[in-house]
């Protein structure tokens, strides 16, 4: 009994150093901009770049809108497979697991075969279209993320019968999906939200190739000119997901329906 | 004409036929119980009624009004599900003026109907209350303030107490049926459990297999099972195996034990086989027990159910169970002791089918 929890501590712990010990590495390195002294010179250096600032509000903006447009294409389809398609549960999971197993170049490549300028629809002849091809392709790459997250928060709850119970009191499907089923999936969207919302900001394949300002491309520009810059920016971009992680730990509390028994 | 009528309804699922030539017509403000075990097709009825079904064939009129094509959200026809379905996200507030606010009723009209509804249930105290907050109790208390809100034509209510523990389910029916009498409010109530129907219902419809067995009041039904399912599902019942002797004196034996019925036995003749049921209370082994009929037998066992005592005795090829109300006094007769049962010759029902 001892020696397993002797073995089960060395494995956290073998597990934390594998982990922690590259990260106070990287960032004890950022810190070592100006010579024989610790500094913030990096940091500094990083967020007065005017490329930063335009590159991380650029990713910002496309995580909103993959966020918005994800939602709106998850939610109402996790409630119609839950409520009316059940038996096309297994297909719908195994699509949104596609991105998993496709190569983000291959599906980017797949786009600017069908969207390029001479295709039915060129997208990607204006700088607005191919933002609009980027908040897909990023929607695309979300999608196993956001469904699980979404479909699981569904199943908390009983979707057919609050349904039955919203229309038998007049209810349309607009006021269902949107006051009955939506706020009640709420911690699984901003559960999907806040991953999508790390993918996008650290995205590189498909900004790199669409050619758009993103924050990863920018990552690694920086990586391939710089020192101490880019110890600083993997930090950052840490820190940004660690955030989403505890902001997703801290919704998921704020889940309304554990019945109390009679 | 009758206010909600079902005729020859029909539901298939693909080659499964659930309910088969359903025909009910309920007047306004009645409660009707439909009666039955699980899978014998009472909330398909239900559902249809409610349009989350559509029927096979046949026709549901609700005030003379077919509603074949009308979607359940076009029916005003309230429901309370088994598992309450009260919005998470709402308080009880906004749950009860659900309805009213999807209508577009004016504010001044929900507050106030919302208040009517919550003294209704007697839970104005807990109006800020979110579902999680409350007992189950409470919770099915507003699930039925909350369709009983936008004044719908007829309630149905799906099994509403099966989720709870059984002194909530005593208290919770009686208040059920107390609201709908109050309300006048025509009410369709699924259940399997025989005591809730026999308590509150006008009417009770007990199905089996997708039809309807027997339509009556709660005493009818208990005593005057119109077939064997009936007989066995509805209370507990003795049922009887006997021999013809007579066909034209109804007389019968159950082992060597001759009886005249009071009951015609019908085409049959000597030397046939009838089904017999007796109800465990209409029978007594006591001292100067009531009764023109007797049978003797041996005894099998005694179990003590709290108010009553149930005692089984051995008469020919059947076993006998018999009540005896419980009192410190009685001492129960021991098995492999020969027992005599008293009991009314009429309380002996023919079982036709």
């Amino acid at each position: 009994m001892k020696s397993t929890r002797i073995l089960a501590w060395l494995a956290i712990a073998i597990g934390a150093i594998y982990f922690i010990v590259p990260l106070i590495g990287t960032f004890e390195f950022s810190l070592r901009m100006r010579r024989g002294e610790y500094t913030f010179d990096a940091y500094q250096s990083v967020f007065s770049d005017i490329q930063f600032r335009t590159t991380f509000g650029f990713s910002m903006l496309m995580a909103l809108f993959t966020i918005i447009f994800g939602m709106l294409l998850v939610v109402p389809t996790a409630y119609w497979v839950r409520l009316r398609l059940p038996r096309m549960r297994p297909v719908i999971e195994f699509i949104t697991l596609l991105p998993l197993v496709i190569p983000a170049i291959v599906i980017v490549f797949g786009y600017l075969r069908l969207y390029n300028s001479s295709s039915f629809l060129p997208l990607t002849n204006s700088t607005s279209g191919t933002n609009m091809l980027l908040v897909f392709s990023y929607m695309t790459l979300s999608l196993p993320y956001m469904y699980r997250a979404v479909d699981t928060a569904m199943r908390m709850i009983d979707v057919g019968t609050l349904t039955e119970a919203a229309e038998s009191l007049g209810a349309k499907w607009p006021t269902i999906l949107f006051r009955c089923i939506f706020p009640n999936v709420m911690s699984g969207v901003l559960s999907g939200a806040f991953i999508t919302f790390a993918i996008v900001m650290g995205e590189f394949t498909m900004a790199s190739l669409l050619n758009r300002p993103a924050f990863g491309p920018y990552l690694q520009l920086v990586g391939a000119n710089k020192a101490y810059e880019p110890s600083a920016l993997a930090i950052i971009a840490f820190a940004i997901t660690w955030l989403s992680m505890g902001l997703l730990q801290l919704v998921s509390r704020f889940q309304k329906t554990a019945p109390v028994k009679a | 004409m009758s206010f909600l009528s079902l005729s020859h309804i029909q539901k298939s699922f693909g080659p499964v036929q659930v309910v088969s030539d359903f025909n009910m017509e309920i007047e306004k403000g009645e409660f009707v119980s439909f009666l039955g075990p699980s899978g014998c097709g009472k909330t398909t009825v239900l559902r249809m009624i409610a349009g989350f079904e559509t029927p096979s064939g046949g026709t549901i009129t609700v005030a003379g009004k077919n509603q074949a094509g009308l979607k359940p959200n076009q029916r005003n026809i309230g429901m309370v599900f088994q598992a309450y379905a009260l919005f998470p996200n709402m308080n009880v507030t906004d749950n009860v003026a659900f309805g009213l606010k999807v209508a577009g009723r004016p504010k001044e009209e929900i507050d106030a109907r919302v208040k009517e509804m919550l003294g209704l249930i007697k839970l104005e105290h807990l109006a800020d209350r979110f579902p999680y907050q409350m007992s189950g109790g409470q919770q099915q208390r507003v699930a039925l303030a909350r369709a009983l809100a936008p004044k719908p034509q007829v309630l149905l209510l799906d099994e509403p107490l099966s989720a709870l523990d059984a002194k909530i389910r005593v208290s919770l029916r009686e208040e059920i049926r107390m609201i709908q009498q109050q309300l006048g409010i025509t009410t369709v109530f699924v259940t399997h459990d025989q005591e809730e129907a026999l308590s509150i219902s006008d009417r009770i419809v007990v199905m089996n297999a997708g039809c309807a067995d027997q339509i009556g009041a709660p005493a009818e039904i208990y005593n005057r099972p119109a077939t064997r399912f009936v007989a066995s599902f509805v209370g507990t019942l003795n049922l009887i195996e006997a021999k013809v002797v007579d066909p034209a004196a109804n007389r019968i034996a159950i082992g060597d034990q001759g009886i005249t019925l009071r009951e015609p036995l019908g085409a049959v003749k000597a030397g046939d086989t009838v089904s017999l049921a007796l109800r465990p209370e209409a029978g007594s082994i006591a001292e100067g027990a009531k009764g023109d009929t007797a049978l003797t037998g041996e005894v099998v066992s005694s179990n003590f159910l709290g108010s009553v005592i149930r005692t089984r005795m051995r008469v020919g090829p059947s076993v006998i169970s018999f009540d005896m109300f419980n009192n410190p006094g009685l001492v129960p007769p021991t098995a492999g002791e020969t027992v005599t049962l008293r009991f009314v010759a009429s309380d002996l029902l023919v079982i036709r089918d």
